[in-house]
């Protein structure tokens, strides 16, 4: 593998072309105008434009991606996270112009990338899912009936959803009957799919998943697991491993069943299996992801292993650097923060100018930026800044690092999620590491009380 | 009349009115999408839609006239 195009921007972009730099490997990166001066362009060895800023325009034009690929004599093109790196029919498409996807089967993603689907093919290999529907539910009294049957709270999901959009939950008819419709719009419009289904509303659970990696000779290994309950919108913003609270026989099962799950879609290269962990440690498949996640460094600074380099071996042909599962092992404690360039109280995003981005002392951090002092954060792409990752002996250790790193962080011209952080990482519910999904909206709601 | 503006650029996500439709204050009119997340414009107060500047797909900039309301 002598070249890779990365059809994605920003900070994973600069990520992968990291690895690809110190493997000697070529790098070329697409971009929008509205991209068109970001550190992933410069740092790339070739770059081209794309369009306009809209990602319909742009990042999601996979035919003119893959042009550029065959063109530019690319040998395999990485998808990074988002965009392009579910879409089953741009993987078709790179193989059928010769060259080598970095991820799994296009099948694969189709299995995974429908949520009833998935749940189906769960269930069938012995992996708990959700109490919920095996079908969508077509007419609001389709739902009705099912929630009766399920029980309140339900969740109304979009069967084709992802990140946190396309989804809501239901304590009751009333509030069925006025998402019902609101849910399936925004599936047809985010998704193309208006199909939705109705899952059991989990109350007081974990949102804990496992990085899985699979390799064509047949091996799936787990690299343990990542808990990712704080949330905001259903959305994560942090992330830590390993994961705090969760008894080591449930720990255990856990990362069985993630292996059962990679093994029953015969998985190849990188995923994630999320799972809902519930206050009597029961655990349920909740949606498999079949790229690399955001939050691939926490498991990258536990392990000690470059996620993407296992990438680019597994879609070379080559076994997983480490298929006996007994020789991987977690190491101290990692958190990740993703800096957002949002309100840190209304979540209200912030587009702007950064005009001062100052990390202040860097040591003993993990900093996966893709802007620098002086870029524009545009309205047209997620929020994301970076991503700041602790690693230390201990979960104690790594959250004093953090709030010592956190506070001495100075972003100025725009908003950032930072003074949340600061302020959260204090709180009882997050220091005692015993929390489920409800702890933000719960912890903001006493600090609105507060005041 | 109020003119209900952009408060940030993003694509027009939904249009839920229409021209001569009597609207309440605090009534979601549009919704905008920016930076992945959804952001409901209100109206300000109780009127009529006199006008709609845009249709469901348009790219707008913070700060354009989205809905014309006459109380």
């Amino acid at each position: 593998m002598h070249k890779v195009l990365i059809a994605n921007r920003g900070e994973i972009a600069l990520r992968i072309i990291k690895t690809c730099q110190r493997l000697g490997i070529k790098t070329v990166a697409v971009y929008s105008e509205a991209d068109a001066e970001m550190p992933f362009v410069k740092e790339a060895d070739e770059a081209f434009l794309l369009g306009p800023a809209q990602v319909q325009q742009s990042y999601l034009k996979a035919d003119d991606i893959i042009d550029i690929a065959i063109r530019e004599g690319v040998d395999a093109i990485h998808p990074g996270y988002g965009l392009l790196s579910e879409n089953a029919e741009f993987v078709r498409k790179i193989q059928q112009a010769g060259m080598v996807f970095i991820g799994p089967d296009a099948d694969t993603i189709d299995k995974m990338g429908d949520k009833i689907g998935s749940r189906v093919t769960m269930q069938a290999a012995g992996v708990p899912v959700v109490p919920g529907t095996d079908e969508g539910v077509a007419s609001l009294e389709e739902a009705v009936q099912a929630a009766a049957d399920i029980g309140y709270p339900v969740m109304l999901k979009a069967s084709a959803g992802g990140g946190g959009i396309g989804m809501v939950r239901c304590e009751n008819e009333q509030a069925l009957s006025q998402h019902f419709q609101s849910i399936k719009t925004r599936a047809k419009a985010y998704f193309g799919d208006d199909v939705v289904f109705l899952e059991k509303f989990i109350a007081n659970a974990r949102h804990i998943e496992v990085q899985i990696f699979g390799d064509h000779q047949g091996n799936v290994v787990h690299l343990f697991e990542r808990n990712c309950s704080v949330q905001r919108r259903n959305q994560k913003v942090i992330e830590e491993s390993p994961s705090p609270h969760l008894p080591e026989e449930a720990r255990q099962r856990l990362l069985q069943a993630a292996v059962d799950a990679a093994k029953a879609v015969d998985y190849k290269n990188a995923g994630t299996v999320e799972f809902i962990v519930d206050e009597d440690n029961k655990i349920y498949f909740l949606e498999m992801n079949t790229r690399l996640q955001v939050e691939h460094p926490v498991t990258e600074l536990v392990m000690g292993y470059d996620l993407v380099n296992w990438q680019l071996e597994v879609a070379k042909g080559n076994e997983l650097p480490v298929k006996n599962q007994e020789e991987i092992q977690s190491t101290g404690h990692a958190i990740e923060f993703r800096v957002y360039a949002e309100d840190p109280v209304t979540f209200m995003p912030s587009p702007g100018t950064i005009a001062t981005l100052d990390w202040g002392d860097t040591a003993g951090v993990r900093i996966d930026a893709g802007y620098v002092e002086g870029d524009k954060v545009t309205p047209f792409y997620d929020p994301l800044i970076a991503k700041v990752i602790v690693h230390a002996k201990t979960r104690n250790e790594a959250i004093q690092h953090s709030q010592t790193f956190l506070t001495q962080v100075n972003i100025a011209g725009l908003k950032t999620n930072i003074p949340l952080f600061n302020k959260f990482l204090k709180s009882e519910e997050f220091q005692t590491g015993d929390y489920s999904t409800a702890v933000l909206p719960a912890w903001l709601d006493i600090q609105k009380e507060e005041k | 009349m109020t003119q209900l503006k952009a408060t940030m650029a993003g694509t027009v996500f939904t249009v839920n009115v229409a021209v001569g439709e009597e609207v309440a204050a605090g009534q979601v009119v549009l919704v905008l999408e920016s930076m992945k997340m959804e952001i409901p414009i209100e109206a300000e107060s109780a009127g009529k839609v006199t006008a709609i500047n845009v249709e469901v797909g348009d790219f707008v900039n913070e700060e354009d006239v989205l809905v014309t309301i006459e109380a």
